[in-house]
């Protein structure tokens, strides 16, 4: 290394500094892959918010479905609630996990704001939740036919997340499990 | 005058005394009333065994909050952090071990979830960074101080032809003007 081009070693180092903090500004630190990825649905057996029905990992199998985590004391799962509706009736199954709520106020929530879930399957105390690695409402697992986790988004799912994230994946695995 | 004070107390209409007792029950009712929540946020645990208790302190300390990412499971009042705790008390009480619990912990949450990740995978960048860091900027000083002395010392053993003869000049200058 020449003296000249020893005194750009501080220019150098400044800009692979501003690099590394600028890329570090748009991350966000709370956007975690599940450790759930490419494993089964935990087993469960948990009764439905409507009909009071034992449910288990079983029913989520046999299509590719979204399960979507959400409560009635969320307020991002309010926000979410229309956009759920419409990709319901696009036909898009979508199974609900009521995560830690009464049974009460989830069924006055479907009859208010509409029910775009096949089914609810009631967490009352979060157990299921637990086993899922969730960590608050709302949040959208995309199981495919067998059951087995492929992708967990964390927040609301909207026109955006759903265009640009879940229905590539979505396709690509009805692609797959109608090769197969 | 401290006996006319309390004589004057216990003196005083018995009507306007209860009031008094009554407003001080009152305004302690209220400051409860508000500390029930706050009370309510850490929940205790009952264990069979004192030693269970311990291992508890220590892995509420080593958990992390996946919700409240600074913070680890014994700090934080997020309601998944209650819900780990009650989790962990479980799984102490059922005779988990140590090691069962945490990767019991980190199969639903991912490594992100113990401040003390395990030593395989990526985290093994994590544990060896500042050992790397570390020699080699020690390589980096060694390397710089060595081409630095053997700088010097190839000019401290070569004087040029001239600088010789000048250095000679000096010397016989010296020589005569003494």
């Amino acid at each position: 290394m020449g003296p000249r081009l020893k005194l750009f070693f501080p220019l150098i180092l400044f800009a692979m500094l501003a690099i590394t903090l600028f890329r570090g500004l748009s991350l966000d630190p709370s956007e975690m892959p599940s450790a759930l990825i490419d494993q089964p649905f935990p087993p469960f057996s948990l009764p439905s918010v409507n009909t009071g029905k034992s449910l288990s990992q079983a029913d989520i199998e046999g299509q590719v479905s979204l399960v979507n985590v959400w409560a009635t004391w969320c307020v991002a799962c309010r926000a979410e609630h229309p956009y759920l509706r419409q990709l319901a009736q696009s036909g898009i199954p979508l199974i609900g996990l009521n995560y830690k709520d009464q049974d009460a106020d989830a069924q006055r929530w479907l009859e208010e704001l509409g029910d775009p879930y096949r089914f609810n399957i009631a967490d009352h105390d979060g157990t299921l939740g637990l086993d899922l690695g969730v960590y608050g409402a709302p949040e959208t697992y995309l199981v495919d036919a067998a059951g087995v986790i492929r992708y967990r988004h964390v927040g609301v799912v909207n026109e955006g997340v759903w265009n640009t994230i879940l229905q590539p994946l979505y396709q690509e695995l009805i692609v797959h499990s109608g090769a197969q | 005058m401290e006996y006319d004070s309390s004589a004057f107390i216990s003196g005083t209409d018995s009507a306007q005394w209860r009031t008094m007792k009554s407003v001080c029950l009152l305004g302690a009712a209220v400051v409860l009333l508000f500390a029930g929540p706050t009370l309510g946020l850490v929940e205790t645990y009952h264990f069979s065994d004192p030693k269970l208790e311990i291992r508890y302190q220590d892995l509420t300390e080593e958990l992390r909050c996946p919700k409240c990412q600074n913070q680890n499971i014994a700090d934080s009042n997020a309601p998944i952090a209650q819900d780990l705790r009650r989790l962990l008390h479980q799984q102490l009480e059922d005779g988990n071990s140590d090691a069962e619990i945490l990767d019991h912990m980190v199969a639903r949450y991912g490594e992100f979830v113990r401040y003390r990740p395990s030593f395989d995978g990526v985290s093994i960048i994590l544990w060896l960074a500042p050992a790397l860091l570390l020699v080699a900027a020690l390589g980096g000083l060694l390397l710089a101080l060595r081409s630095k002395s053997v700088a010097n010392a190839a000019r401290g053993t070569s004087l040029s032809v001239d600088e010789q003869a000048r250095l000679q000049s000096l010397l016989n200058k010296a020589e005569q003007d003494s």
